[in-house]
């Protein structure tokens, strides 16, 4: 590549930075996570928060890898290339790093209870990591459970609701009835429906997930173009082969929208339900810190949750790319 | 009959049906309203026969194919397949719609596959599901998906999905309309060189006069809806046809001059 190539297209775009044999972004980014750690041992804090070596020695750490990544990282391959697109990025982080530093610990400006530098937040993790580990699991459990049990049932009547008449006149009334009403609005009445608090969360997690699938999921089955069933029908399909192999595949783009929404209704109802009365779990956590002004962990539990939810969310658009591969050039969303 | 790899169905069971139509009227329920479509059909297509039904568009055409597939029970009437009332859908006798109506969450293959599938004899039907692809020159579009094809070659695998069933009644409800006129005119010579090695019996859907004369061995022309059988005009001539011969021009002139419109 020559050197007017490199000048010009830096204009255009990101990943232009590599297009000689050295990848500036990381340079550039090493720099500014190396400023981080100056700012961070060169003045003193104002309060101590603890940890304040162990992030030095992080961003060092990372700055130095940024630095040798700044000479390899085209023979990387994907992974590399990866990278270099979130080049800026790191740049920004590293920058982002000093100037929070420096408004919280180093120059007081930020309230103090109520912001924290970043060593703050690691010394979270640092000192309560198995509180969080416990809390996570808590959640885990709750969540997995009550989320698949609420789809499951939720698919399961959606197709029911879809396919037959008798289903749809007695069930979608109800569906249509209870299916606006927010999962929260349940809590004073199953917790005292239910026997334990552990039940009544599962069942509003169960209830969140699971309505918008068996809204959706009916919905898909019943726009299923009737065609399809003709040409099954004088094929020899059976009743079976009708509901199984062609209403559910038809319907699964819906269905899909459905799991998107549950998946967000069950985390909103999920966190509201661990603070009401549970012993242990992300929600309970968020409110037990926030009860002892102990913001720091609100803040460094905000961050483990928007890495889970958001992940869970990744991990069920890599689920529909797979299921509806098929939808390329059909639908677009 | 068409053989696909080296599995063959008894030749007995293979021959083309008779259908006939006895009184057939249909009509359905629009809003409340009943809507005839069909007043009084009676119709009677020998085995092996290639007969095209011919009408104004909305006329009822369409229904009679799938009274015939048995997709739907006439409001009077009857219509029967070998002597025996038609009451439901049978792979025996197939229906090819005017969209390829391919089920777009399954390949080609797959969807070549769904009769095979759906009577549960999936197993032993791979070298069947290559003989079809083959026949309708799809074998290099197995994996791909129905948004891939272009509009011919999805018509093509619609066909080659109710080939595979052995049909010894095949119901073409405009199959080749939405083509264009060049992969048309190709179609019309696939349709006919299958039928011709085959011994089904076809009763084909059009609009198209031409295609109505140059495929079939009788046209039966309809009248608006509700349809009744306003004409007969027998195509007595050899395979394969030209359109520019002049009896098909003179024939063409007369079911025009039938369905209205003077020259």
């Amino acid at each position: 590549m020559s050197a007017a190539i490199d000048e010009d297209a830096g204009e255009k775009s990101v990943s232009s930075a590599s297009a000689g044999p050295v990848w500036k972004h990381g340079l550039y980014a090493a720099s500014a996570w190396l400023l981080a750690a100056i700012v961070t041992i060169a003045f003193p804090d104002v309060v101590p928060w603890g940890s304040r070596d162990v992030f030095v020695a992080l961003l060092v750490a990372g700055a130095m890898i940024l630095a040798g990544l700044a000479f390899s990282v085209e023979k990387l391959g994907r992974f590399g290339r990866g990278l270099m697109h979130y080049g800026p990025w790191l740049i920004v982080l590293g920058l982002w790093f000093a100037v929070w530093e420096l408004i919280t610990a180093k120059l007081g400006w930020m309230p103090k209870p109520f912001f924290t530098p970043p060593h703050g937040l690691l010394h979270v993790y640092i000192v309560d990591w198995q509180r969080i580990l416990i809390c996570i699991a808590y959640t885990a459990r709750l969540w997995t459970i009550g989320f698949f049990s609420g789809i499951i049932v939720g698919f399961i009547g959606g197709v029911a609701l879809g396919w037959s008449k008798n289903f749809a006149y007695w069930g979608m009334p109800v569906l249509k009835l209870i299916g606006p009403v927010p999962a929260s609005a349940w809590i004073p009445a199953t917790f005292f429906l239910f026997p334990t608090t552990f039940q009544a969360s599962l069942f509003l997690v169960a209830l969140a997930s699971g309505i918008p699938v068996a809204i959706l999921t009916a919905s898909g089955v019943n726009s299923v173009n009737r065609s399809f069933y003709d040409v099954a029908r004088t094929l020899g399909a059976s009743s079976r082969y009708l509901v199984l192999r062609v209403a559910i595949p038809a319907a699964l783009p819906h269905v899909f929208v459905g799991l998107f929404m549950g998946l967000y209704y069950s985390f909103a109802v999920l966190v509201v339900a661990e603070m009401l009365g549970a012993k242990y779990g992300l929600g309970w956590y968020l409110q037990f810190q926030t009860a002892y002004s102990a913001y720091a962990n609100v803040y460094a539990m905000l961050i483990v949750m928007a890495l889970l939810c958001s992940g869970l969310v990744k991990l069920l658009f890599v689920a529909r790319d797979r299921l509806l591969g098929w939808q390329k050039g059909v639908v677009q969303w | 009959m068409v053989a696909f790899g080296t599995t063959r169905v008894a030749v007995d069971n293979s021959a083309g049906l008779s259908v006939d139509f006895h009184g057939v009227s249909h009509q359905y329920d629009l809003d409340g309203q009943p809507l005839p479509v069909l007043r009084q059909i009676d119709l009677a297509v020998a085995p092996g026969e290639f007969v095209a039904l011919l009408g104004p568009s909305g006329c009822g055409k369409s229904t009679l194919l799938r009274l015939a597939a048995g997709l739907e029970r006439p409001s009077s009437g009857e219509v029967l397949a070998n002597g025996t009332i038609v009451a439901r859908p049978d792979p025996s006798r197939v229906l090819v719609f005017q969209d390829p109506t391919l089920f777009p969450w399954r390949t080609v293959r797959d969807n070549v596959a769904i009769g095979p599938e759906a009577r549960g004899v999936l197993p032993g039907s791979q070298k069947r599901i290559d003989g079809a692809l083959r026949l309708v020159k799809l074998e290099a579009f197995a994996s791909a998906f129905p948004h891939q094809l272009s509009g011919g070659m999805a018509q093509r695998a619609a066909l080659a999905r109710a080939l595979i069933n052995d049909p010894r009644l095949l119901l073409l409800d405009e199959p080749l309309g939405r083509l264009d006129s060049l992969t048309r005119l190709t179609m019309q010579e696939e349709l006919l060189a299958l039928w011709r090695q085959a011994e089904y019996t076809v009763i084909l859907v059009t609009h198209d006069v031409e295609e109505a004369l140059l495929l079939s061995g009788r046209v039966i022309v309809l009248t608006e809806r509700p349809a009744r059988i306003k004409a007969e005009v027998a195509v007595d001539l050899p395979y394969p046809r030209r359109r520019d011969d002049p009896r098909i021009v003179a024939q063409r002139q007369h079911i025009l001059e039938i369905l209205g419109f003077s020259a």
